[in-house]
């Protein structure tokens, strides 16, 4: 009898050779990064590592200038999203007025609004409003885009506080201020700093409003990036570098926070 | 349980008796003010300008001519020889993606799903892609998979004698289809594994028992349980499908020709490379009553959830 616990050896050869597969491109850019610019082209796995691209990348371009926009961007509007956010999912997990399912499906189809519907307009208010090519314009546009999932997400934890111990605080006279300080703060803060961690990757990685509001000013590391697919720029190694430094970190939040991705990116209907 | 939780209280509360707190009360109200203002405001007034734009004549590059024109820009945009076309390749790309990443991602999770050796390492390597920006991938498989002559299949194929293949030019629409499916087939694989870890094993162990094959097993057993994830993740998908445009930006720039021109693409060249705002805002129109046909199914579905989540 087999061990149950374990697989057949081929599942295991079989899985990792899927996983890999998936991974190569991921790879490629990684090698690449340290290798020189003549090296780039080939694919050989047999080079010198250096560290040559990456102090270009640093030189040549403002690239921390880039850095701090997607950094400005991301973790701000997170936070901002937040703030508006926790009260609101507050009030509807606790006090649920008679429309609070309507509300909560309601501000979920505002995510469902394609992003190029609104396009136009919004690049027209934007550039009257002089927040074309502004960091303040994509962090307002990022906070409203993530509204719904911090509201969502932030619900859904507040949801999962057993409600009799909160019924158990008020009957012993426990304040608003004091219920959300010593007992809703400490059972959900592990849900919410992981709704942040969410929000901080999809809006590190939001590529739609970044590329058709910033230029040069404003231009996050997606917007950076892209400069490099015309012709002319076409340094593999260097590309490379500046790659693997714009996904890196974000790639091991990701790693980090997979749980509550599922669960953030279809609105609990699946943990 | 509850005393000890109570017990962490500061002393001295149980004097102060609990204000009313009903359903609705104006505190309540307060804090959810600030969400739904700020989202109605999003949602209202680009779209109420967005229909309106449609109905006028408004050229960035011609200021002077203005007024109402009906449906013209309507008409104007469904005569274009790119608009039909550019639905249907909105289509085949959201069709392939669907269909690769969630058949693919259900293959995958399935054998994830069984106990290997490194498992929760392969696992981080399967979901990464989609961590990467879309600029990023873009650009990787444009420049280091796809390339004519340095990409990794250009090698190959010289490896085995066969000419390479030019990707980006002869076959564009499979290669943005490629690049934007490895980015969500990660993202079908994890809610599907999900969901597949919460299947009861008991079921499985029965149905072993009574001597069904893994494909029976498989077909009657994981298959349903998978639905409801299965048809969130279609759901999901297609809404951001709908929107891409980096991956397209990066890569093809809805080229060569018009070949990889979606609907996403075809309003951005006429709106903000043409500046034609009257045309491309019918697009958008266009765009938002496709989108709204799938999230009432979406909407319907979360709707029956939230019901639970209430009753709980």
């Amino acid at each position: 009898m087999n061990d149950p616990m374990k697989a057949p050896i081929w599942v295991g050869v079989l899985g990792w050779a899927v996983a890999l597969v998936i991974f190569m491109p991921i790879f490629i850019i990684a090698i690449t990064a340290f290798k020189t610019e003549q090296d780039a082209y080939t694919l050989s796995l047999f080079f010198t590592p250096t560290l040559q691209s990456f102090h270009e990348v640093f030189e040549r371009s403002h690239y921390l200038a880039f850095v701090t926009n997607s950094v400005i961007v991301s973790f701000g509007s997170t936070f901002l999203s937040l703030a508006i956010a926790i009260p609101a999912a507050y009030s509807l997990a606790f006090f649920p007025g008679p429309r609070a399912q309507k509300t909560l499906l309601w501000m979920l189809s505002t995510k469902m609004m394609p992003a190029v519907g609104v396009l136009i307009p919004i690049y027209l208010l934007a550039k009257s409003a002089g927040l074309l090519d502004s960091v303040t314009g994509l962090l307002i546009i990022y906070t409203l885009i993530n509204l719904p999932i911090a509201v969502w997400m932030a619900f859904t934890y507040f949801n999962e506080v057993p409600k009799e111990i909160l019924e158990a605080a008020r009957i012993d006279g426990a304040s608003a201020w004091q219920e959300m300080l010593h007992l809703l703060l400490p059972t959900s803060l592990p849900g919410l700093a992981s709704t942040a961690l969410l929000l901080v990757i999809l809006s590190w990685n939001e590529a739609f409003w970044s590329l058709n509001l910033s230029s040069s000013n404003a231009a996050p590391l997606t917007v950076f990036i892209a400069s490099y697919s015309n012709p002319e720029g076409l340094f593999w190694a260097k590309l490379s570098a500046a790659s693997l430094l714009a996904v890196a970190p974000i790639l091991c939040l990701g790693w980090i926070a997979q749980k509550q991705l599922v669960r953030g990116m279809t609105f609990g209907a699946v943990k | 349980m509850t005393q000890h939780v109570l017990d962490a209280l500061p002393a001295g509360t149980s004097a102060t008796p609990a204000p009313a707190r009903r359903a609705g009360n104006p505190l309540a109200k307060l804090l959810l003010t600030p969400s739904v203002a700020v989202l109605f405001l999003w949602m209202i007034v680009p779209l109420a300008m967005t229909l309106y734009f449609s109905f006028i004549r408004y050229n960035l590059l011609n200021p002077d001519q203005t007024g109402f024109v009906g449906l013209d820009n309507y008409k104007y945009l469904l005569e274009d020889p790119t608009f039909w076309p550019s639905i249907g390749h909105t289509l085949v790309l959201i069709g392939s993606v669907l269909a690769i990443s969630v058949i693919g991602g259900t293959l995958v999770a399935v054998l994830f799903d069984q106990p290997f050796a490194g498992r929760g390492i392969a696992r981080l390597l399967v979901i990464a892609p989609f961590f990467v920006m879309p600029t990023v991938s873009a650009l990787i498989w444009k420049n280091m998979v796809l390339h004519p002559v340095y990409g990794l299949w250009a090698g190959i194929f010289r490896h085995l004698g066969l000419q390479p293949i030019d990707w980006l030019a002869d076959y564009p629409m499979w290669s943005v289809i490629v690049m934007v499916a490895w980015q969500w087939l990660p993202f079908a694989f994890l809610i599907l594994l999900t969901s597949l870890q919460s299947l009861d094993t008991e079921q499985k162990e029965a149905a072993q028992l009574d001597g069904a094959g893994p494909v029976r097993i498989f077909v009657y057993i994981t298959l349903p349980h998978l639905s409801r994830a299965i048809a969130v993740v279609i759901m999901i998908e297609t809404i951001f499908l709908l929107s891409i445009f980096a991956e397209i930006f990066t890569s093809t720039a809805g080229g060569p020709g018009t070949e990889t021109t979606t609907l996403t693409w075809l309003i951005y060249s006429i709106g903000l490379q043409q500046f034609d705002i009257g045309i491309a805002s019918a697009g958008g129109v266009i765009a938002v009553v496709l989108a709204n046909i799938v999230s009432i199914f979406l909407v319907r579905m979360l709707a029956k959830n939230l019901k639970g989540e209430y009753d709980k």
